[in-house]
């Protein structure tokens, strides 16, 4: 029997190491967590990222721009459309685009839906790493309400490639709004009813209130993005503080928590969705027709130079660093995404919690291993 | 000994083997088709009309699967926890009464030897834990240790609550002393302190620590494959209808009618279908829980345990001891036992919400976020 061989030099037992992932159930991918155990304590945690890898930075810089799109569908694979509005903002700031309202309207809108269908997926299974089985079936009943809107929208249920630089693919089908305005009715009731599952269930409030409470200053510092940077007490948003496209048109509001513990930052994105159901009710008021594709070459060729974007996606503040050589392929792209960022913080918030406690928060950062490797 | 009696309990022996197999097929079912209906969804459908036979298939996919043995592993130890577990599942129901004749050995002492028994099979999931050399097993079997000193004591002391008002350790005369009035109307703690403990025996949600798939991903049982997997699944349900069991005995009252309109052999059939019918009811009381609860952590667990469980089981002791020392009506016992709950809810009810806040997230309007100065937060300016 040689289960332990972490003997020291006098002889004696000293804290067992063990291994999460990358094939443990709840690491939310291929993720790694080598864990130090003091019996169910955790002393120490290791992350080891990178079994996702697959260059797609680099492939970028292989690819024309129009096709780099389709890499961003790869990235956040739960918020793909998130995903493909950062690289298009950024290419279009480099080519200096004026894009129609109609097709902002569609981004924001569709935008929108897939920030709701990726809360939805972390509600289902962050009840799961919580222990509860029922929640993951509801949460992605919701969301395959959204992705089949999608369907009808773009033609795929995840890998979209709807987003263009300059506008979007196709305008939308006839008959979306109606459609979209039963599925906001059934997301709105929905949500209600998750709450009512989960909320304030007395084992969850014992397993997620007061765990891993982070400050303001060490979320900042460790420059956690999103949900989890808006739990801890602090107002920022890209989309209020740098808004781009057209959300300064809309009112909403930002869910703010004050503990920054498992619970606020579960909470906050539940509310998050309710405020993007206010952001779509408002976009589809707005709407009018008109172009969806702003008049621009075929083949894009945006001018020498470098730009820096930054976009709210769900999981936080995903940025995208674009230089152009003034050929048809981007000479660097840099993503800054946000689950890594906030992936940064685990180290420091597991230290010391118990086992089951590390499952509940890395759930609570709702990483998406395909933007943390790249 | 006589050779009939030999016959007699070797046959009962098979005989209830075979019984326990079979409900243990129509648990999984029933477990999966209520599931299901929770999560809204439809549970198997492929095998015969609405999954009937998915059980048989179930049984077959498992007999007929390679048993896997991890290359470290701790043989002897790896092989015989399986039994380990099995067994004491089985040996409970010895003396669990169907009906008034059909029991395999009434004892007088039964409810000692299924507090007894029941105690064993912890041992069948720390070899389990230990011998797959796997150190989430290892995890999970631990945890299961420090489950059941949590449990235990509470477990005990709501079957001494029992006890003490029907005078008897028999299950036969449990069952027939509530012929009038079930215990659960005259000992609501003994029943909830009883089904908390119970659950927590069994390893179910929210209690569901030690094989918590999040977290040590099935515990114990992590390396076990083909049939002696399927042994501890089927150790596993057995004991899930024997706490059910229990549970109809000890406070739904067994066969026990409002009123028997029969006599004869029709009054002991429809004893055993009613007796049944009550088992089922606790089963699916179980499985709801299960669809709705997330789990508790294992200091959670062990803190509920000894704060709450263990000092409210002793309460409902001296109440019982009180009320049948002055022989006292037994409603007395129902109110005092209801006040108690009711004050143990609103103390559990009070606490929680004081430290943890109603609700601490609020809303910012857009507009108001978007004209805030920006503030420095460690080395940062943050808007």
């Amino acid at each position: 029997m040689e289960i332990n061989k972490n003997v020291n030099e006098s002889g004696s037992m000293v804290d067992m190491l063990i291994n999460m992932g990358p094939q443990h159930p709840s690491t939310h991918g291929v993720f790694r967590l080598v864990l130090q155990l003091d019996g169910e304590l955790i002393v120490d945690a290791e992350p080891h990222i990178g079994y996702l890898h697959r260059g797609s930075e680099k492939l970028c810089e292989a690819e024309s721009y129009s096709q780099v799109v389709t890499l961003f569908d790869r990235l956040d694979y739960v918020a793909n459309l998130n995903g493909e509005l950062a690289f298009c903002m950024a290419a279009e700031k480099l080519l200096e685009l004026e894009i129609p309202d109609r097709a902002w309207y569609i981004r924001t809108i569709l935008c929108e839906l897939n920030r709701i269908a990726s809360h939805m997926l972390f509600y289902g299974v962050y009840g799961l790493d919580a222990g509860a089985m029922t929640p993951v079936l509801y949460g992605f009943r919701e969301r395959e309400r959204i992705q089949s809107l999608f369907e009808q929208v773009t033609g795929a249920r995840m890998m979209h490639n709807y987003i263009r630089i300059g506008g979007v693919k196709e305008d939308l089908p006839s008959g979306f709004e109606n459609k979209l305005y039963s599925v906001i009715d059934e997301l709105d009731a929905a949500i209600e009813e998750c709450d009512e599952l989960l909320t304030q269930n007395e084992a969850f409030l014992a397993r997620t209130k007061n765990v891993s409470r982070l400050p303001i200053e060490d979320a900042v510092n460790f420059g956690v993005t999103g949900p989890i940077l808006r739990s801890t007490g602090l107002i920022e948003d890209v989309r209020i503080s740098e808004p781009y496209g057209i959300y300064d048109r809309f009112d909403f509001g930002i869910p703010i928590g004050n503990t920054g513990d498992c619970w606020d930052r579960y909470y906050v994105r539940m509310q998050e969705m309710r405020e993007s159901l206010s952001i779509i009710k408002q976009a589809m008021k707005q709407i009018e027709p008109g172009e969806i594709q702003a008049k621009m070459r075929r083949i894009v060729r945006p001018p020498e130079g470098e730009c820096f974007v930054r976009t709210e996606s769900p999981r936080g503040d995903l940025g995208v660093f674009l230089v152009s050589d003034g050929s048809q392929n981007p000479y660097r792209v840099k993503v800054r995404a946000p689950s890594f960022a906030n992936l940064q913080a685990i180290k420091h918030m597991l230290e010391g919690v118990y086992v089951a406690d590390a499952v509940v928060i890395l759930g609570s950062l709702d990483i998406v291993l395909g933007e943390v490797d790249r | 000994m006589s050779w009939q009696n030999l016959v007699f309990y070797v046959l009962g022996a098979v005989g209830l083997i075979i019984f326990l197999s079979l409900t243990v097929m129509v648990l999984t079912w029933i477990e999966r088709k209520f599931l299901a209906r929770i999560q809204q969804r439809m549970g198997p459908m492929r095998v015969g009309p609405h999954g009937l036979l998915q059980p048989i298939a179930d049984v077959i996919k498992l007999i007929s699967k390679e048993d896997i043995l991890p290359s470290w592993a701790d043989k002897p130890i790896y092989w015989i926890a399986p039994l380990a577990i099995f067994v004491p599942a089985i040996a409970i129901w010895v003396t669990i009464p169907f009906s008034e004749t059909l029991v395999l050995q009434n004892l007088d002492l039964g409810l000692f030897y299924i507090a007894a028994i029941s105690v064993l099979s912890v041992l069948g999931l720390v070899m389990a834990g230990w011998g797959s050399a796997n150190k989430y097993s290892m995890l999970g079997g631990l945890r299961a240790v420090g489950q059941l000193i949590s449990y235990e004591i509470p477990f005990i002391m709501a079957i001494l609550g029992v006890a003490m008002l029907s005078q008897s350790l028999s299950l036969i005369d449990i069952i027939n002393d509530q012929s009038k009035i079930a215990n659960i109307i005259v000992q609501p703690i003994g029943f909830l302190i009883f089904l908390a403990a119970g659950l927590a025996e069994l390893g179910r949600t929210p209690f569901d620590i030690h094989h918590a798939e999040s977290e040590v991903v099935g515990g114990p049982f992590v390396e076990y494959s083909g049939a002696h997997w399927a042994i501890i699944q089927l150790a596993e349900y057995v004991n899930t209808f024997a706490i059910a069991a229990l549970i109809a005995v000890m406070f739904l009252g067994g066969w026990s009618w409002p009123s028997m309109p029969f006599s004869g052999i029709p009054h002991h059939l429809l004893s055993v279908i009613w007796f049944l019918i009550k088992i089922y009811a606790v089963i699916l009381l179980i499985f709801w829980i299960r669809g709705t609860y997330p789990r508790l952590r294992i200091d959670q667990l062990m803190s509920f345990g000894w704060k709450v469980l263990v000092p409210v089981s002793f309460i409902n002791i001296v109440f019982t001891g009180f009320v049948r020392f002055y022989n006292l009506h037994w409603s007395i016992l129902t109110v005092l036992s209801l006040i108690t709950i009711g004050s143990i809810f609103y103390l559990i009810y009070k606490t929680p919400q004081q430290s943890r806040g109603e609700n601490s997230i609020r809303i910012v309007p857009s507009k108001e976020a978007a004209s805030r100065p920006p503030e420095n937060y460690g080395d940062v300016n943050v808007r």
